[in-house]
C-alpha cells in the first residue's frame, strides 16, 4: 500500500498505516531497527529562540503523535501554583488574578527544581529545592509629573498597569547561588496582570513549583506543538496556458510555478496548505492528485519560553524512552 | 346642599348627558355631537351585518393600545387622592356635626392624619404589583416587576416587554398568532415558550408609544384646513357619496369633501412640525372617513418619506450624521423622516430598499433589521435559521452570563452572575452596536469543531477541552448577598456582633477563622461550609418584660451565640461587607459571598441559535483533534445538532467568524444583511483554508487524520447561569417530615429521591417485591406496630387498649403513613381491622 494519504474533494482516505507485522501474509514488516536506521531522517528547517520546525520523516504516526502529546502534556515545567495575597485592592479578584499569574511562563529550567512531594505536611512542604518564590507588591499613585492635557492613566498615574515583569524574584535558601546566573523571570515581561488606580495595591506571594500540563495547562511547557504531513501534489495530465495560470491560483503562492512551455509544476508542495481550491473547479478534475506523505512528519514546536523548543522534543524523547523502559521492566510485559 | 329634586325626565336627560358615551362632552345641552356619535356606531354595526368583512380585527395592532406606567400611575393616583378627599371630608364631618366641640377644631390636624394615605397606597401598590382600584373596576396582579439585573440583556429585554391583558390560561390562537400589523413595531421572534407565548411580546428596535396629545389645536387645524364642522352639517351632505367624516380620536368633528388633500395637507403641517410628531392621520375608504388618532398609547416607528419616487433623505443628510453634525431628531426636524402608526402604515406604500421605490411609494424603510426587538438582535444570521430556534435564543440570552453593568463590581444584589473573560462576539451585528453588547458581552468565541468524539457528546452534549478551561474559557463568578439584621428588643437589649473565639493555642476555632476582631468575615478570606461569616449573639432575655431592672445599670447582659454559618458543597470568599440601616432602624449587615467557577461536567452553555446543551466531558488538550496549524477546538460539537433544527445561521456564523479570525476583523450576521458568504469563502481560500470552511484534522488520540473533512471554526457560547454546583443533591440519610415520618422533599430540604408511581410499576412488573417493600417501607417510614389479633386494632406496648388484653398481640412493621390512615379512620368512626394470618 502507498504511503500517501488520499485528499479527495468530500474524504480522507488511506489515513492509517498497514506497515505492522501480522497485517498482510505477503509482506512481513518485521521491525527492524537497521532498516528504520537507513530510512529515517530529521530535516530541520528553522530553530529560533521560540519556535522549531523541523521533518521527522520515516517515522511512524504513533510514535509522531506521542511526541507531540507528551510535549503538550508531560514534559514537566515550572508555574505558580500558590499565590498567597497579603492584600489586594484592585478591582480584580484575588482568585482571577491568581488565575493570570499561574498562566505566566517563567524563565526556569525546570531541571534545577525537584518535585513537590504532596504527602509531607504543608509547613515542611516547600524548600529551597522544589519551590520558587516571587513577590508582587504594587501600589499606585498619582503622578505629582503628569502632562496636563493627557488622561491616559500612564500618564495620570504611577503603576497604573501591573505587569508579569513586576513580579520579583526571592531566592531562598541555596537559591542565591544557584539562580544567580540567571535569575527568575517572566519570559514575556509585558503581560498585563491587573490595572490600578491611586490607592489600590496589590501585595502577594507566589509558590512556584514543577507539574505537568496534563495537570493544568500552565506546566505545559509549549504554546502548542503539532505536526502536519507533508503535501503531495500530483500533476496526472499536463495543465498548461490560462488553465496552468487558473491552476496556480488554487494553491499559496510559491507552491505551483509554470514552465517556459506554459505549463504548471509543483515546485513546492511543502508551502501548500492543502485548501482542496483546486478539487472545486471541474476543469481540473483528474488531471491533479492531492495527497500527504504518512510517514513525513513536519513539526512545530512552539515553546512558551521557558526552554528552548529543540530542548522540549529533547525531554520529550526522554519521557517515552522512560515510559517504554518502565513497561519493559513490568513484570507482565516482560517477556526476554 | 338642598339641590332641587329632579324630575324623571330630567334625570334621564343628566344620565344621558353624563354617563352615556361619557368622553363625549355634552355643553348646553347640545346631544348633536353624542347623537352622531351613537349613530354611527349603529351605522358601523348595520355596515358590518351587511358586510361581515367590516367587522374590525380584534388582534389588529393598530387597534391595540399599550398602557404606559405613566396611565397607570395617574390612575392610581387619582384613586388614592379621591379616597383621601372622602376620608379627609368624612373625618370633618364627624367633628363637625357634633353639636359641641372641645377644642378648637383645626383642619390641619386632620389633613396631617391621613398625609400619609397616598405615599403609602403608591409604595404598597409598586412593590407588591397589585392595582385594585375600585372606583375604576380594576382589579389586576403583577403590573409591576423587579427588573432582573441578571444580565444585561435580560434587564434591557424586560424593559421592551408588553404583556396582553388577556388571559393566559385560555387556548386560542387569535391574540397570540403573529399579526401581520406588528412588522417593525413588536418583535417577531421574543417571546416566551409556553402557556405565555404570543401573549408576552416585545417591542422591536425603533419603537415609539405615543402619550396623549391636546385634542383642541388638533380640532381648530382641521376647521383651518377646511374641513367644515359637524355642528353645521346636515343629513343630506353627510350621506353624499365622496364626503368623508373626519373623524378625531374617534369622535367625528368634521366632513370633507376632499379628504385626499385634506390629508396631504394635514400631514405636510405635521412633518414642518406645526402637529405633533406622533399625531396620525389616515383614510379609510371603507367608513369614507379620515382617522386622526393623537391618543396615547399607539405603537409607531420611524420611517424615511418618499416624494415624487425619490428618498428624502440624501447622501448629504447621511454625510452628516456621519460627521456626527446631525442626530436622529434633526432628521425628524427638518421632515426627512417621521413617525408612522400602524393605521397609517396602512395607509401607506413603504418600500423595503431604495431599489424597490416605485412611483407610488410613500415611504422606505430605514433598516430591515429593526422588525426584531433587541434581544432577538444579538442572533447573527436570524434569517437563515428556522423561526422558533430565534426564539428560544431570545429566551436564553437573557441567562447568559457576563459583564452585567459598568459598575458590576460594586452592586450587591441578592445573586450575580459575572464571566471573569467575556468577550464581544466575532460577528457582531448592528444591533449589536447599538445596544452596545459588544461593550458588556455575555459569552466567549469559542473554537469549535462540528465531529461526533467520544460518545459523550450525543443528545446535545458538548465536549470540552481542559487546556482551554485552564486558560480561563467559560470561568465565571457568582456572587451571593447574605443579609442579616442586628435587632433591638424592647427591654433595651439588643444583638450584638462579637469576636472570634479562641482554642487554648490563642488560634481562632475553625468556625471562626473567617473572622475579623470585629466578629465579621474580613474581605479577601476563604469561607468554607461550616464556618461563620457573621458572629451575631442574640441576648438571652430578649423576650423579658420591659420592666425588669433599669436599662444599661443593671447586671452583665446574657448573650446566646446566632451566627451566619456558610453552608455549601464549595468554599466562598467575602467580596465586600456593607453595614447600613434598615427601614426601621436597626443595623444590617450585608455580606457578599463570591465562588469563582470553572466550567465542569453538566454545565450548561448554548450557542446564539437556540442551541443549548451540557458539558459532557471534558478532555484533555492532547486527545483534542488538532489541524495544520496545532489549533485545537475549545468545544466539540455534535453534529446530529444540525439536521433537525436547522440552524443554518450557526453555519454561516462560523465560516464568517473563521474569516474574520483570519482577516482579523469582525464580520457582521445582521438580519436581513450581514457579511455574505462568498465574501468570507473568499477569505478563506486567501487565507489558504478550505472555502467551506472544513479542515482536516488529526485525531489527538491516534494521530492520524481524520476521514473526513470537520467543520472548523469560532462559534459566540454563551455559558448559562444552570450550573450543576447549584444543582448537585443527593441523600442517604436525612431529615423527614414530622406528619408522615417520610423523607422531605426537595434539594432544600435535603429530600430523598422519589420513587414514583411509574417506577413502582416497573418494580412491580419486574416482580422484585423485596425491593418494592425497601423502597417503599424500609427505606421511607416503616413503623413497628403492635396489632391485637382478636380485635384487630392497633395497640402499644404489647397491650391492646379496646380489648384490655395482652394476649394475641402481635408485632408487626407497617408504613407510617399506614398507621397513620388507620387512625384517621378511627377518628371519623371508621374501624380499620387488620386480619393477620401467615402467608409462607
Amino acid at each position: 500500500m502507498s504511503n500517501i494519504v488520499g485528499i479527495e474533494h468530500d474524504r480522507v482516505t488511506n489515513t492509517v498505516s498497514t506497515d505492522f507485522p501480522g497485517y498482510s501474509i505477503e509482506a512481513n514488516n518485521e521491525f527492524d531497527i537497521e532498516e528504520f536506521k537507513k530510512k529515517f531522517q530529521i530535516n530541520i528547517s528553522y530553530i529560533t529562540e521560540r519556535t522549531a520546525n523541523f521533518d521527522l520523516i520515516g517515522i511512524d504516526t504513533s510514535i509522531a503523535n506521542a511526541f507531540r502529546r507528551i510535549m503538550i502534556a508531560e514534559v514537566p515545567s515550572v508555574a505558580a501554583e500558590h499565590v498567597y495575597v497579603f492584600n489586594n485592592t484592585s478591582v480584580i479578584q484575588d482568585e482571577v488574578l491568581a488565575h493570570r499569574i499561574g498562566l505566566i511562563p517563567l524563565k526556569v529550567d525546570p531541571d534545577t527544581l525537584t518535585w513537590v512531594d504532596q504527602t509531607v505536611d504543608e509547613k515542611d512542604r516547600f524548600t529551597d529545592d522544589n519551590t520558587i518564590v516571587l513577590s508582587l507588591d504594587v501600589v499606585c499613585t498619582k503622578n505629582p509629573n503628569a502632562v496636563p492635557g493627557d488622561n491616559r492613566a500612564e500618564n495620570l498615574y504611577r503603576n497604573s498597569n501591573v505587569y508579569a515583569k513586576d513580579l520579583k524574584f526571592e531566592p531562598q535558601g541555596r537559591q542565591t547561588e544557584t539562580f544567580e546566573k540567571n535569575p527568575v523571570v517572566p519570559c514575556d515581561p509585558n503581560i498585563l496582570l491587573a490595572k490600578l488606580r491611586p490607592g489600590q495595591e496589590i501585595s502577594l506571594r507566589v509558590h512556584c513549583i514543577l507539574g505537568i500540563g496534563s495537570d493544568h495547562a500552565k506546566f505545559s511547557p509549549v504554546s502548542t506543538a503539532s505536526y502536519r504531513l507533508l503535501p503531495v501534489i500530483d500533476i496526472l495530465k499536463p495543465i498548461a496556458g490560462s488553465d496552468a495560470l487558473e491552476f496556480q491560483k488554487c494553491f499559496p503562492s510559491g507552491v505551483i510555478d509554470i514552465k517556459e512551455n506554459g505549463e504548471a509544476f509543483v515546485k513546492d508542495a511543502r508551502k501548500d496548505t492543502v485548501s482542496r481550491e483546486v478539487l472545486r473547479h471541474e476543469k481540473f478534475n483528474g488531471k491533479v492528485k492531492l495527497g500527504r506523505q504518512r510517514d513525513h512528519f513536519i513539526f512545530n514546536v512552539e515553546s512558551t519560553g521557558a526552554m528552548p523548543p529543540e530542548e522540549i522534543f529533547f525531554k520529550s524523547v526522554r519521557v517515552l524512552r522512560n515510559k517504554a523502559e518502565y513497561l519493559r521492566n513490568c513484570p507482565i510485559g516482560n517477556l526476554n | 346642599m338642598n339641590a332641587p329634586k329632579l324630575t324623571i325626565l330630567q334625570e334621564g336627560i343628566e344620565a344621558i348627558a353624563t354617563t352615556l358615551i361619557a368622553h363625549i362632552t355634552v355643553e348646553d345641552l347640545d346631544f348633536r355631537e353624542k347623537a352622531i356619535y351613537i349613530a354611527m356606531m349603529t351605522r358601523r354595526v348595520v355596515m358590518a351585518m351587511h358586510n361581515p368583512k367590516l367587522v374590525d380585527d380584534r388582534d389588529y395592532v393598530g387597534n391595540k393600545r399599550l398602557e404606559l406606567a405613566g396611565q397607570l400611575m395617574s390612575l392610581l393616583f387619582e384613586d388614592l387622592f379621591k379616597k383621601f378627599n372622602n376620608d379627609f371630608k368624612a373625618n370633618l364631618d364627624k367633628i363637625l356635626k357634633k353639636p359641641s366641640r372641645a377644642s378648637e377644631f383645626d383642619a390641619l390636624l386632620h389633613i396631617n392624619i391621613h398625609s400619609n394615605n397616598v405615599t403609602t397606597g403608591l409604595n404598597r401598590a409598586i412593590s407588591t404589583g397589585n392595582w385594585s382600584l375600585k372606583r375604576f373596576k380594576m382589579e389586576r396582579a403583577g403590573v409591576t416587576h423587579v427588573l432582573s439585573r441578571l444580565s444585561y440583556i435580560s434587564a434591557l429585554g424586560m424593559m421592551t416587554r408588553i404583556s396582553s391583558q388577556f388571559e393566559k390560561s385560555r387556548k386560542v390562537s387569535g391574540p397570540r398568532a403573529l399579526q401581520p400589523s406588528q412588522f417593525g413595531m413588536l418583535c417577531t421572534s421574543d417571546t416566551p415558550e409556553g402557556e405565555a407565548c404570543g401573549l408576552v411580546k416585545n417591542l422591536a428596535l425603533m419603537t415609539h408609544i405615543t402619550t396623549d396629545d391636546e385634542e383642541v389645536p388638533i380640532r381648530k387645524l382641521c376647521y383651518m384646513l377646511g374641513a367644515e364642522d359637524i355642528s353645521i352639517a346636515d343629513s343630506a351632505t353627510l350621506h353624499t357619496n365622496g364626503t368623508f367624516g373626519v373623524y378625531l380620536n374617534g369622535t367625528m368633528i368634521a366632513t370633507t369633501r376632499f379628504p385626499i388633500q385634506f390629508v396631504a395637507k394635514f400631514r405636510h403641517l405635521r412633518r414642518t412640525g406645526k402637529v405633533s410628531a406622533f399625531v396620525s392621520i389616515y383614510t379609510n375608504v371603507h367608513q369614507s372617513a379620515v382617522h386622526i388618532a393623537a391618543d396615547g398609547g399607539r405603537i409607531c416607528r420611524p420611517l424615511i418619506i418618499v416624494e415624487d419616487g425619490e428618498s428624502r433623505v440624501k447622501a448629504e443628510h447621511l454625510l452628516k450624521l456621519k460627521q456626527g453634525a446631525w442626530g436622529f431628531d434633526d432628521f425628524l426636524i427638518n421632515g426627512l423622516v417621521e413617525y408612522l402608526d400602524v393605521n397609517e402604515e396602512n395607509d401607506s406604500l413603504i418600500a423595503l430598499y431604495e431599489k424597490d421605490i416605485i412611483k407610488a411609494t410613500t415611504h422606505l424603510e430605514i433598516e430591515p433589521f429593526t422588525v426584531l426587538g433587541a434581544v432577538a438582535g444579538l442572533i447573527p444570521y436570524p434569517h437563515h435559521n428556522q423561526s422558533p430556534r430565534n426564539t428560544y435564543q431570545c429566551a436564553m440570552g437573557k441567562q447568559a452570563i457576563g459583564a452585567i453593568a459598568y459598575n458590576q463590581f460594586r452592586r450587591i444584589d441578592t445573586l450575580l452572575y459575572l464571566m471573569c473573560y467575556p468577550q464581544q462576539p466575532m460577528v457582531k451585528s448592528k444591533t449589536i452596536e447599538l445596544i452596545q453588547y459588544d461593550k458588556l458581552p455575555a459569552g466567549q468565541n469559542a473554537t469549535v469543531a462540528v465531529m461526533s468524539y467520544s460518545g459523550y457528546d450525543i443528545e446535545d452534549a458538548l465536549v470540552l477541552n481542559k487546556a482551554s478551561i485552564d486558560r480561563g474559557y467559560g470561568r465565571c463568578q457568582m456572587l451571593r448577598k447574605n443579609t442579616c439584621v442586628l435587632k433591638r428588643y424592647p427591654n433595651h437589649s439588643k444583638d450584638i456582633v462579637t469576636g472570634m473565639r479562641v482554642n487554648e493555642k490563642g488560634e481562632p476555632i475553625f468556625q471562626h477563622s473567617a473572622l475579623g476582631p470585629d466578629g465579621l468575615g474580613e474581605v479577601g478570606m476563604r469561607i468554607q461550609s461550616g464556618q461563620v461569616y457573621v458572629n451575631k449573639c442574640v441576648p438571652t432575655n430578649a423576650s423579658e418584660g420591659v420592666v425588669g431592672g433599669q436599662p444599661g445599670i443593671n447586671q452583665q447582659q446574657q448573650y446566646r451565640e446566632a451566627p451566619m454559618v456558610y453552608r455549601a458543597p464549595e468554599a466562598s470568599y467575602v467580596d465586600q461587607v456593607m453595614m447600613s440601616v434598615s427601614d426601621n432602624d436597626q443595623a444590617l449587615i450585608k455580606v457578599l459571598l463570591r465562588q469563582t467557577r470553572r466550567p465542569e461536567l453538566g454545565d450548561k452553555f448554548s450557542s446564539r441559535h437556540g442551541q443549548k446543551g451540557v458539558c459532557g466531558i471534558i478532555v484533555q488538550q492532547e486527545d483534542m483533534p488538532f489541524n495544520d496549524q496545532g489549533i485545537c477546538p475549545d468545544i466539540i460539537m455534535n453534529p446530529h445538532g444540525f439536521p433537525s433544527r436547522m440552524t443554518v445561521g450557526k453555519m454561516l456564523e462560523l465560516v464568517s467568524g473563521k474569516a474574520g479570525v483570519l482577516d482579523g476583523t469582525l464580520q457582521y450576521g445582521t438580519c436581513f444583511g450581514g457579511s455574505k458568504l462568498e465574501d468570507m469563502s473568499k477569505i478563506l481560500v486567501d487565507k489558504g483554508f478550505n472555502y467551506s470552511g472544513k479542515d482536516m484534522l488529526y485525531s489527538g488520540i491516534t494521530g492520524e487524520c481524520l476521514q473526513a473533512y470537520i467543520f472548523f471554526g469560532p462559534i459566540y457560547y454563551q455559558k448559562l447561569k444552570h450550573m450543576v454546583l447549584d444543582k448537585m443533591h443527593a441523600r442517604a440519610r436525612g431529615p423527614r417530615a414530622v406528619l408522615t415520618r417520610q423523607p422531605t422533599e426537595g434539594r432544600s430540604r435535603d429530600g430523598g429521591l422519589r420513587l414514583g408511581e411509574m417506577e413502582r410499576d416497573c418494580v412491580i412488573a419486574y416482580g422484585a417485591s423485596q425491593l418494592l417493600l425497601e423502597r417503599l417501607m424500609l427505606s421511607s417510614d416503616a413503623f413497628d406496630v403492635d396489632v391485637c389479633n382478636t380485635c384487630g386494632l392497633m395497640g402499644y406496648n404489647g397491650w391492646c387498649p379496646s380489648c384490655k388484653s395482652s394476649e394475641n398481640i402481635t408485632k408487626m412493621t407497617i408504613p407510617y403513613a399506614a398507621k397513620l390512615l388507620f387512625q384517621e379512620l378511627i377518628s371519623m368512626n371508621i374501624a380499620p381491622r387488620l386480619k393477620l394470618s401467615d402467608v409462607f
